[in-house]
């Protein structure tokens, strides 16, 4: 081990990525007509309140059985693997959108379910971390969001910049803010 | 173009923003002289890339321990990409223009130990500096026989390599007379999602990395450093490439860990 071993810094993701990044179905990671499919959309918003058009979002989760996926061929679907990973470049509205299947709880973890999200940007000058959580079910007990160990460090509305909307069409809402009043809570796990 | 873009109401010139990038230099060193510790990673909130201005948190980003999810990383496999994919000068029926080269090197974590079986992707402009985007308007000619474009996956030994065209230095509007130095844009997986990056690799000697506000959005020069590449003769091919190497070091908290083997230095 080298003491000279300074980590590789990130940069942007500057604008012209289109033709690279984003793979075909890369935002399906369970196809629309999987029985379970759950729709997750939302909007990037820069600290202006402006839709941001040249973004990528990606998500990566458990399975419903909050077991992670370790198989591999995250790029190429297969049509029924589930390999927890999605990527979305925003589109000129700034909206992203994921077919996938609800997290499920992680084995042995105090953590209410998310989807963990990283963001980038032109105009970002290195990634963000954050999660989406779901929104707590209307027939629940008692939510497991109110004793997750990270939201409840949090006031209400840096929580609520962290957990889904559900529509009642009974897809996922969540909005990322880069800045602004209702900017999102990034992370930083070091 | 952007709603930001056109609400600038007159670009700064090439001088000011050196001179802000000089500001932000002298800040850190400061605070470096002061006993602050140095910070390697890259600055959010960085002025002088004038698109970061309403793009960058203005909150300190909220320290978490990872939960299991984020201590492991998506899979990947070759079944994933395909073999040429790493070679992006034979991806149409002709040769592109522009100087071969070979772009090779190793994905390591923080304590040195390869990045083993791990997705990689680049993409880049061609060699008069034209991004293939259909946004790119940059009047230099498109090379129908370059898109630009490429994958790989990381072997044993946490190794890559790419053969391709060296980029050519690319205009933007941040600023009037605004050129970004020679890169080629790269996406990396590592043994955890708190690992994942997208960065740039640089061509050394480059006369623009004083001037580009990118660049020296990562305000400690010795972290600056590691984004450019070094050419290395025994990587050139005779007649052929010239060849450049680039270590990329990933950091943050794993679950995964290696046990060591003979070969690892």
């Amino acid at each position: 081990m080298s003491p000279e071993l300074i980590p590789t810094a990130g940069q942007t993701l500057g604008p012209f990525y289109g033709f690279s990044l984003p793979y075909a179905d890369g935002p399906e990671l369970v196809p629309p007509y999987h029985p379970r499919a759950v729709l997750l959309t939302g909007t990037v918003y820069d600290g202006a309140g402006e839709p941001v058009p040249d973004a990528l979002v990606e998500i990566w989760q458990p399975d419903e059985n909050g077991d992670i996926p370790q198989q591999r061929g995250s790029l190429r679907r297969d049509g029924h693997s589930f390999s927890g990973f999605g990527r979305c470049a925003t589109d000129p509205d700034g909206r992203y959108q994921f077919w996938t299947l609800t997290p499920g709880t992680l084995t042995g973890s105090a953590s209410a379910p998310f989807f963990s999200l990283i963001v980038f940007a032109r105009g970002l000058t290195d990634k963000l971390h954050s999660r989406i959580y779901l929104p707590a079910a209307p027939d629940a007990a008692q939510s497991p969001l109110a004793t997750d160990p990270l939201l409840s460090t949090l006031s209400a509305a840096e929580q609520a910049s962290l957990i889904a909307t559900r529509v009642p069409d009974g897809s996922l809402h969540h909005d990322i803010h880069l800045q602004g009043e209702e900017e999102t809570v990034f992370l930083d796990f070091g | 173009m952007p709603a930001i873009q056109q609400a600038a109401v007159r670009l700064s010139t090439q001088n000011e923003i050196t001179a802000e990038i000089s500001a932000r230099s002298a800040d850190f060193q400061r605070a470096i002289d002061g006993g602050a510790a140095v910070d390697h990673r890259t600055t959010l909130d960085y002025a002088p890339y004038r698109s970061s201005i309403l793009r960058h948190p203005t909150k300190d980003l909220r320290h978490v321990d990872p939960e299991t999810i984020e201590l492991v990383s998506p899979a990947f496999g070759h079944r994933d990409v395909g073999e040429v994919e790493s070679d992006l000068t034979i991806q149409h029926s002709g040769e592109p223009l522009g100087a071969r080269i070979v772009v090779a090197g190793r994905v390591l974590d923080g304590n040195g130990r390869p990045v083993r079986n791990q997705l990689v992707e680049v993409w880049q402009a061609n060699s008069a500096g034209r991004y293939i985007h259909q946004r790119d308007q940059h009047p230099a000619p498109i090379d129908p026989n370059f898109t630009g474009a490429g994958r790989t996956i990381t072997d044993d030994d946490g190794r890559y390599q790419f053969i391709t065209i060296k980029p050519g230095a690319y205009p933007w509007r941040n600023h009037t007379n605004a050129w970004r130095p020679a890169h080629i844009h790269f996406s990396l997986f590592g043994n955890a999602f708190t690992q994942r990056i997208v960065t740039q690799m640089y061509f050394p000697g480059d006369p623009l990395f004083p001037l580009d506000p990118i660049y020296n959005s990562i305000v400690d020069p010795r972290a600056r450093d590691r984004l450019v590449a070094n050419y290395d003769h025994e990587l050139t091919s005779p007649e052929w490439a010239l060849g450049f190497r680039w270590d990329i070091v990933l950091t943050g908290p794993q679950a995964t860990w290696f046990e060591p083997e003979e070969d690892d230095k």
